[in-house]
């Protein structure tokens, strides 16, 4: 379960502070599949980084399982997403000098753990066998971010955040990788956090954050669970 | 799998890909892991080779010297001492007398200026003599033969069988000499060696009053006998006698300090080598990290801890040292089969090149650790990079950014490392860091200029220049900007290249003996009195000006201001004091050559004390003297203080009336002490005449017309002697120069690093310029704009670092009036605008084969 607790960040612009956050209030449950969506400079990708333990917020707490992120060192912080997070992006993020299956396998070895074979069944499941050998620049978009998605879910996270996932994919390769999310998020049980201003896709998530100037303006329960 | 093997892991995979640009720089560190190995392999080789040599060195267990005519006291003590040694004076003791003289072979009516060394006795005792025709070394002891130099041979167009005349006495040349032991290359530039048997030595009337040859006795005594303490009993009486005494054991030891010190200077240049290739591992890593922020911040995100991601990059770096390092080892193995080459001259060993698996562990050793040290201040910045850079890339990376802990220790370690390195080579701390404060110098002053011109550019950007140009030079101080690791790496190599081309041409300018000043460029000397009018009168028949013969009368120090000088020579305590010490034993025996004037001549200036008036030695009491103001000192006497000559056994007393300042690159007679004339117009001496010939036909002629009628006279053509002083000029430049090669070949590795480094963005930057419509002229022009005025800077900096070290150095050490070498300068500031320039396009070549499309598409 993810706790934040009165959450504020403040970023110095032009010498003054600047509140990107203000005073968010929220919980997500454990098994959770959540959007917090809004326009561009409402603070989604702040809020996504301080939940997942990226950055530090200026006011506020947020207890992830129990665990206060804000009380937790760099190294603490990095143990911890190396132990339960998983990450999603917008632009892949792929190492462009590992091949499709090391960047695969990073996650678990970071944890210590043998990782070639649980790499190539995740490989294999967002449907990119006979494609562990090829670097980054040799796929395409909608590859890249099936990787992406195979290396997320590489460690068992306990919690995945996804932004903008499918933002620099066409409808079609988007819609798949939104699929092979979901069916993850299903079969696994992750609590998936997810951010994008493409409602289409928000409406297929159970619970919609809305943010807009920094302060959660809707919390509303639709699309895939209910259906 | 534990984070070692995480991170040992990730260093691998990550430098499949990026680490071939790593390993461009880490080239840079070979070239000085190279010239390392290279000299200290040379080094440990010259050591094996003096192993055992010794005896050869000296040719003998023992050596008396002395550079006046044995008296019969010292016969005496060289008797008494070769039995003290139990060495059979029949078979044991050898005698050399060594002398300038004038060769002359009738056949090709060649003359030459020779040193002649007549032997008497079993020389070299050790050591192996090679001659041509093989075996000619014993029919020295047949009759009147002799054996010479091939050089000889060469210059006078004789060959063996040739008769050759030498004073008044007539040689068979019965064959060369191809190898003597222990005698040093570059010595034969002042004249080829000929041998002849002692027994004609007095035939030859060469060695008559005035003239100057070296004594030199060698003994071969029982393998039983302790060499050094035996010397160092005899050592006083020989010293009596103005002799010197000399053991194989001490000539290894002066011979073993002497290669010490030649290794550790040579490191010192492979050291300043590999710091600049360290400059460009730093300077290629800060531009690699900065690339790698993506992957780091992901690897962050994913949960690797700032230390594992460190440990990584530091893993790489160290592997890129070790490949560089084993590149540079196979390159000094190279170069040092070259080195006996570059160096043979000034060594009296043959070596034979092995590696030196000694060099070698130092090599990689030195290496690594400078790739790692160099890399690591870069390196911690990887510890700044947020993971939250992966979703916001404009992250700053906040509170961290001032200096903490770890860079200031990473900086300890850096300047701890070059200090240590350089103690180590020296062998002395102190000199050590005067080494690296040299160095650090040298490099803050390219640094700041490299800053300076950043700023400056910035500041007061000139905006109303061109497009291209103002393009071209904003290049320069834009992010990722590589101006501060060219400067500093063009820079430096080039200041050292700069410091030689300084002291070579003014060092050079200072022996322009034959520069069409009308200066004299022939002399005569040992010119007996009743010879003088004779050779003056030859040289006037030759339609020639001769200068007035200047007297030469040897003289030694009787007494310094009444104390006997033998009284100081045996006790220290009565010798006079100067800076606290003693005045040196060689100083009181010495013999002065000295001579008589009353005018001062061109090759001198008054620092003290007046010039005597015409006839002031006719006045009664003691002469006044003119005084070397180095000799001088080495006395510890000023003016006003009194010194009593023995002349040939007559004692003249004199008074320092002044000191003078002398030119001694002039090849003119100049002298210590000079007096009056009159007191020494009686006593022995001889005549030295110089005289202006610019025809080489009548000098030749005349050479040899005087050395008909007077063998014993010596002739000396200076335009010959200028041209060996410049060959040894050169084949020194030529050593310092390979060494100095080093460290611009290490600065052009990192150039091409340091524009291959950055030359992604280049191309993408020039690719965008082509999307919006730039012709490939413009782009051309933007770079070599760039590239251009990066060269420019490096060489002003370089030029007037040199400048003022040249200066300095001309100043304080030579002393001689200092003037910039511009046509060296030109061509050095060419080489440098043209280096960056030619790597700087050739890097982009990329950019004009592909379209601008596919540049971008790799975005």
């Amino acid at each position: 379960m993810i706790r934040v607790e009165a959450l504020s960040k403040e970023y110095l612009s032009g010498g003054r502070p600047l509140a990107v956050l203000k005073d968010i209030t929220l919980e997500i449950p454990t098994g959770e599949l959540a959007a917090i969506v809004g326009p561009s400079g409402s603070g989604k990708t702040t809020l996504l980084g301080l939940l997942a333990g990226l950055d530090r917020p200026t006011r506020g707490r947020v207890i992830v399982d129990g665990t206060d992120l804000t009380t937790l060192s760099e190294d603490g912080l990095a143990a911890f997403r190396a132990e339960r997070v998983g990450f999603v992006f917008q632009s892949f993020h792929l190492i462009p000098t590992l091949t499709a299956r090391e960047n695969v396998e990073v996650p678990l070895e970071l944890r210590g753990e043998e990782a070639g074979s649980r790499a190539d069944e995740l490989l294999a499941r967002v449907g990119l066998q006979g494609r562990e050998h090829h670097y980054p620049a040799q796929l395409s978009g909608g590859e890249q971010q099936r990787v992406a998605l195979a290396r997320a879910f590489s460690n068992r996270p306990r919690i995945l955040f996804a932004d903008e996932p499918t933002g620099n994919l066409d409808q079609a390769t988007g819609q798949r990788v939104v699929e092979i999310l979901l069916e993850l998020n299903r079969e696994l049980g992750t609590t998936t956090v997810l951010v994008t201003h493409d409602l289409e896709l928000a409406r297929l998530t159970r619970r919609i954050i809305r943010l807009a100037d920094g302060a959660v303006v809707g919390d509303t329960l639709a699309g895939a669970a209910a259906g | 799998m534990n984070s070692f093997t995480f991170v040992r892991q990730l260093a691998w995979r990550e430098s499949r890909a990026a680490g071939r640009r790593l390993l461009l720089l880490t080239t840079a560190i070979s070239i000085g892991v190279g010239a390392l190995v290279a000299i200290e392999s040379f080094t440990d080789n010259l050591t094996v080779a003096l192993e055992g040599q010794s005896r050869a060195l000296l040719g003998g267990d023992l050596a008396l010297s002395t550079r006046t005519e044995p008296t019969p006291g010292f016969r005496l003590v060289l008797d008494s001492l070769t039995r003290a040694a139990g060495a059979d004076p029949a078979t044991d003791l050898a005698e050399v007398t060594s002398f300038a003289g004038m060769a002359y072979v009738p056949r090709t009516a060649g003359t030459r200026l020779v040193r002649v060394s007549a032997l008497q006795g079993d020389y070299p005792f050790y050591g192996k003599v090679i001659t041509d025709p093989e075996g000619a070394w014993g029919r020295l002891a047949e009759g009147r033969v002799t054996l010479v130099d091939p050089a000889f041979l060469t210059s006078l167009g004789a060959a063996v069988g040739d008769t050759m005349a030498l004073g008044e006495s007539r040689f068979v040349i019965a064959g060369t000499v191809a190898s003597f032991p222990g005698d040093v290359g570059v010595r034969a530039a002042f004249g080829p060696r000929v041998f002849i048997p002692a027994r004609y030595l007095e035939e030859t009337g060469l060695l008559g009053f005035g003239s100057r040859a070296e004594y030199d006795w060698f003994l071969r005594v029982p393998a039983s006998l302790d060499t050094k303490p035996f010397a160092d009993t005899w050592r006083p009486s020989v010293g009596a006698q103005q002799g010197r005494l000399k053991t194989a054991v001490e000539e290894e030891e002066d011979l073993r300090q002497f290669l010490d010190q030649l290794g550790r200077y040579l490191g010192l240049v492979a050291l300043i080598a590999l710091l600049l290739g360290g400059i460009g591992v730093g300077s290629a890593v800060q531009v690699f990290i900065k690339r790698k922020r993506d992957t780091i911040a992901v690897l962050r995100c994913l949960g690797a801890t700032s230390g594992q991601v460190f440990a990584a990059y530091l893993l790489q770096a160290a592997a890129m040292g070790f490949l560089g390092s084993l590149a540079g080892v196979f390159l000094g193995l190279l170069l040092q089969l070259a080195m006996p080459r570059v160096f043979g001259a000034f060594l009296p060993l043959d070596v034979s090149v092995e590696p030196s698996i000694q060099a070698i562990l130092t090599g990689l050793g030195v290496g690594v650790w400078v790739a790692l040290v160099f890399a690591l201040l870069p390196l911690l910045a990887v510890r700044r990079v947020p993971p939250l850079a992966v979703l916001r890339r404009d992250v700053e990376e906040g509170a961290r950014r001032r200096a903490d802990g770890w860079i200031w220790a990473a900086r300890l370690v850096l300047a701890l490392s070059v200090v240590g390195m350089a103690m180590l080579q020296v062998g002395d701390a102190l000199k050590g860091l005067a080494f690296s404060a040299g160095v650090g110098a040298a490099l803050l002053v390219l640094w700041l200029a490299a800053l300076g011109l950043i700023r400056s550019l910035r500041r007061w950007f000139p905006h109303r220049l061109p497009y291209v140009l103002r393009q071209g030079l904003a290049n320069l101080y834009r992010p990722a900007n590589q101006t501060v690791a060219v400067v500093l790496a063009l820079g430096f190599g080039a200041f050292l290249l700069g410091a030689l081309a300084v002291m070579q041409h003014n060092l050079l300018r200072q022996l322009q003996l034959d520069g069409g000043l009308g200066r004299p460029n022939l002399v005569f000397f040992d010119i007996q009195p009743d010879q003088k009018d004779d050779v003056l009168a030859e040289i006037r028949t030759a339609g020639l000006e001769a200068q007035p013969a200047v007297p030469i009368v040897p003289m030694r120090l009787a007494a310094i201001n009444g104390i006997r000088v033998k009284e100081m020579l045996a006790d220290t305590m009565k010798r006079p004091v100067r800076d606290g010490e003693r005045v040196e034993g060689w100083a009181l025996r010495r013999e002065y050559r000295s001579t008589y004037r009353d005018t001062s001549v061109g090759s001198e200036k008054l620092v003290v004390g007046d010039w005597w008036r015409a006839g002031a030695g006719g006045a009664p009491g003691p002469a006044p003297l003119s005084l070397e103001v180095g000799i001088a000192s080495d006395l510890a006497v000023t003016i006003r203080d009194t010194l009593t000559w023995d002349i040939q056994g007559v004692e003249i007393a004199s008074v320092v009336a002044n000191l003078r300042e002398v030119y001694w690159a002039w090849f003119e007679p100049n002298f210590f002490a000079v007096v009056p004339e009159g007191p020494l117009a009686d006593a022995p001496q001889s005549f030295v005449v110089l005289t202006r010939v610019d025809d080489a036909a009548v000098m030749g002629s005349l050479q040899r017309a005087i050395v008909e009628r007077h063998p014993n006279v010596t002739s000396i053509d200076l335009t010959s002697i200028q041209q060996s002083v410049e060959k040894i000029v050169a084949s020194v430049a030529l050593a310092i120069r390979f060494m100095a090669f080093f460290s611009l070949a290490t600065g052009v590795v990192v150039l091409i690093g340091a524009l291959a480094t950055s030359r992604y963005q280049r191309v993408r930057e020039a690719a965008l310029l082509k999307t919006l419509g730039a012709t490939r002229r413009q782009v051309v022009r933007i770079m070599v704009t760039e590239y251009a005025a990066l060269g420019v800077l490096a060489a002003i900096v370089a030029t007037g670092l040199a400048s003022l070290g040249g200066w300095a150095l001309m100043k304080y050490t030579f002393e001689v009036p200092f003037t910039v070498p511009w046509l060296g300068f030109g061509i050095l500031a060419l080489v440098l605008v043209a280096l960056p320039v030619t790597t700087g396009l050739w890097t982009s070549l990329d950019l004009f084969r592909r379209s601008p499309l596919a540049v971008l598409r790799e975005e």
